[in-house]
């Protein structure tokens, strides 16, 4: 550990370093501020590093154009995602980033709209905008990251805060049943609905992959930790440690796959695609169909 | 429906913000069902389609405003229309206009209120909400219209307004002028002017979001042409990223601030009538100002020397012509359905409290009536402190 001041310097001066380094790098790294917006503020071993890493090499493997490319965010320590992005990027209010995503693609239905949310934002203050952009079928994509507390403001019980667990406005244990996001999002009805976990990060790249791919409204639940609040609060361990709770309360969705059973040995997290239906058309596809059509005197 | 320009129409106030809207350029509607607001989403749910633009009923009015800015940073003129509860609503992405700096327009059909309140009845009781509705030190841009063809005109306005300082623009009518229709005249188009946003003209990588300019006018990218900056609802610095740097901050409140106070001379609107030889004014705006032009008329005839300054743009409150007013009356009625929202801005501006500045604030949901004015101007008790010398100046 640096002692002195002008060792305290040096360590300072490190990112810079790192960030001439980076720019210097092809692939992802065009896809990020690096001249401007790194380090991030996130806490080390953090998910969200993880969750943008994978982001932008789904972005690269979708060879997407930067300029098409809309990343929406709420407010909380996931809503700070968009400010590393070097893309067309949108930090909103709480909860709302999904009311502007559906302006945006229904304004210009050509441009590649992506939400990342939290899941106090998604689901608390944001659940109205969620259920109904389910509802839709805007062809939007929301990441909820799902790390079962409101971290950016230092602990608090969210909606997705498991029964019985431990934050600082729940100091006796958590009293309510928290949301499954992909069980509301398909019951709302999302056409695509999938979950991975931070662990399994070649499977999270490829979902994101898949739910950007997908024409209509697409949900990807992350399961990511924060061993800042939740995890000392909660006495989970460090973030290695809840990692590797990640990948054993995982299982993957097959045909085949008992639920009941998995959770029974522990493994409640199902990960992969939950849910794809391709039959359902995308809204802005009704509206020019169904509604621009017999405006202007065709036939609908 | 076809508006001819020049032929006689009989519309109602909010058939002339829809059309109006349409004129000014407007493609894009989200909106929420309200009394009596609704006509202006019914009618850009049938008219949009025809002309390229969308429009979509959200889940409620945090929403409709959240989308009508997602849609305008994608670079289309996008408008929402509302009363009291959903403009309170509103007042959450109306901040984050004004901070993103993110043009739109909210028209605000006023009701009689607290909470739901009277929906089929008339009220100025949101003025003030047009101020300071939402959270922090935000410049207000509202503009209040008295007739169905000013309902056009206004809108249009406002969304130059809007488009040119790149703020949140109200549009507060009311319930008497939403739902009264009158015989209007249609301007030829040629002659409204309609201002777009200004583009940039720099390469993408000299862009920036939100330069401090002297004019307070600043080019406006749009998302997916290219330039590829971030908006953020945090304070920021000229290129779009937060900042808490207390020089940052300062500069970008600063900037905020003009908007409101630098180009006075394109934010003032006003409206006299018989003020020349004025002795008393008449302070009203929106539906109160039809009662007050007729309650002048009538007291001409009581041999009161009465004069009506009225308001088109009602924030950034008119300073220069109601101080100059102030200089030139002593006294000055301000009728209004609130209990005084306009009159404490008046009074705010005599600076040395010589006049006598009264209010007639009718609360029971009712259309000031004329008459009403008239009695209340009669009932003054006013003694001039200045050369003039006994009771009544103007019996």
């Amino acid at each position: 550990m640096p002692e002195t001041v002008e060792e305290n310097l040096a360590v300072e001066a490190r990112p810079a370093q790192a960030v001439g380094f980076l720019a210097e790098r092809p692939g992802i790294y065009s896809w990020l501020r690096v001249k401007k917006k790194f380090p991030h503020l996130w806490c080390p071993g953090c998910g969200l590093g993880t969750i943008l890493g994978a982001f932008t090499r789904a972005l690269m493997r979708l060879n997407y154009s930067k300029d098409n490319v809309v990343v929406v965010s709420g407010i909380g320590c996931t809503g700070r995602i968009p400010v590393y992005l070097d893309c067309n990027t949108l930090h909103t209010t709480h909860g709302r980033a999904l009311t502007f995503a559906t302006g945006i693609k229904l304004a210009k239905p050509h441009l590649k709209v992506v939400v990342f949310m939290g899941d106090g934002d998604a689901l608390a203050i944001g659940g109205n905008h969620f259920i109904h952009a389910c509802r839709r079928n805007l062809g939007v994509t929301a990441i909820v990251v799902n790390n079962s507390i409101y971290g950016m403001t230092g602990g608090q019980v969210s909606p997705a805060t498991p029964l019985g667990k431990r934050a600082t406005t729940a100091p006796f244990g958590n009293i309510e049943q928290p949301f499954d996001t992909c069980a509301l999002a398909m019951g709302a009805g999302a056409t695509f609905a999938a979950r991975s976990t931070v662990y399994h990060v070649n499977l999270m790249e490829d979902l994101m992959c898949q739910a950007m791919s997908h024409d209509g409204f697409a949900v990807l639940e992350l399961i990511s930790h924060c061993h800042t609040s939740f995890g000392r609060l909660n006495k989970q361990g460090s973030h290695i440690d809840m990692l590797k709770q990640q990948r054993d309360r995982a299982v993957k969705n097959t045909p085949e796959l008992d639920v009941d059973k998995a959770r029974a040995e522990g493994r409640d997290l199902v990960v992969g695609v939950l849910k794809q239906d391709k039959g359902r058309r995308e809204y802005c596809a009704c509206y020019e169909e169904d509604i621009v059509r017999p405006a202007m005197g065709g036939k609908g | 429906m076809d508006l001819q320009s020049g032929k006689p129409q009989l519309l109602s106030g909010n058939e002339a913000v829809a059309y109006g809207a349409l004129a000014a350029g407007a493609r894009f509607f989200a909106g929420y069902p309200i009394t009596p607001s609704t006509e202006i989403a019914e009618i850009m749910a049938a008219e949009l389609p025809k002309l390229g633009g969308k429009f979509i009923q959200m889940e409620d009015e945090i929403a409709s405003l959240g989308a009508v800015l997602g849609a305008s940073l994608a670079g289309v003129k996008a408008y929402t229309a509302t009363s009291g509860p959903g403009y309170s609503l509103m007042q959450e992405h109306i901040g984050f206009a004004a901070m993103a700096e993110v043009p739109c327009l909210v028209v605000n059909v006023m009701r009689g209120g607290p909470s739901t309140g009277l929906p089929t009845k008339t009220s100025q009781a949101d003025i003030m909400q047009a101020k300071y509705g939402s959270h922090g030190d935000y410049p207000s841009f509202a503009l209040m219209p008295n007739s169905v063809l000013e309902c056009y005109l206004l809108t249009i306005k406002a969304f130059n307004l809007a488009e040119k300082y790149r703020v949140p623009v109200t549009l507060l009518s009311d319930e008497v002028i939403g739902h009264m229709r009158e015989k209007v005249v249609m301007p030829d188009p040629a002659t409204v002017e309609v201002v777009e946003r200004k583009q940039p003209t720099v390469p993408p990588d000299w862009y920036q979001h939100y330069p401090d300019t002297t004019t307070g006018i600043a080019p406006m990218a749009s998302f997916g042409t290219g330039y590829h900056f971030h908006v953020t609802g945090l304070t920021h610095d000229p290129s779009g990223f937060p900042t808490e740097r207390a020089d940052e901050v300062e500069a970008f409140m600063e900037k905020l601030k003009n908007k409101e106070i630098r180009n006075p001379k394109d934010l003032t609107m006003v409206e006299e009538f018989m003020m020349d030889d004025a002795e008393v004014c008449i302070f009203a705006a929106g539906s109160v100002a039809r009662s007050a032009r007729q309650a002048v008329k009538m007291l001409r005839r009581h041999n009161v020397r009465a004069g009506l300054l009225r308001p088109q743009i009602v924030w950034p409150f008119p300073k220069i012509p109601v101080e100059a007013m102030l200089e030139r009356v002593d006294v000055v009625l301000v009728p209004e359905m609130n209990v005084g929202q306009l009159r404490k801005e008046v009074e705010r501006l005599s600076k040395d409290r010589r006049h006598t500045i009264k209010g007639l604030n009718i609360l029971n949901s009712c259309m000031i009536t004329a008459e009403q004015i008239v009695d209340r101007v009669l009932a003054i008790e006013y003694k001039p402190k200045t050369a003039r010398k006994g009771g009544r100046v103007y019996a």
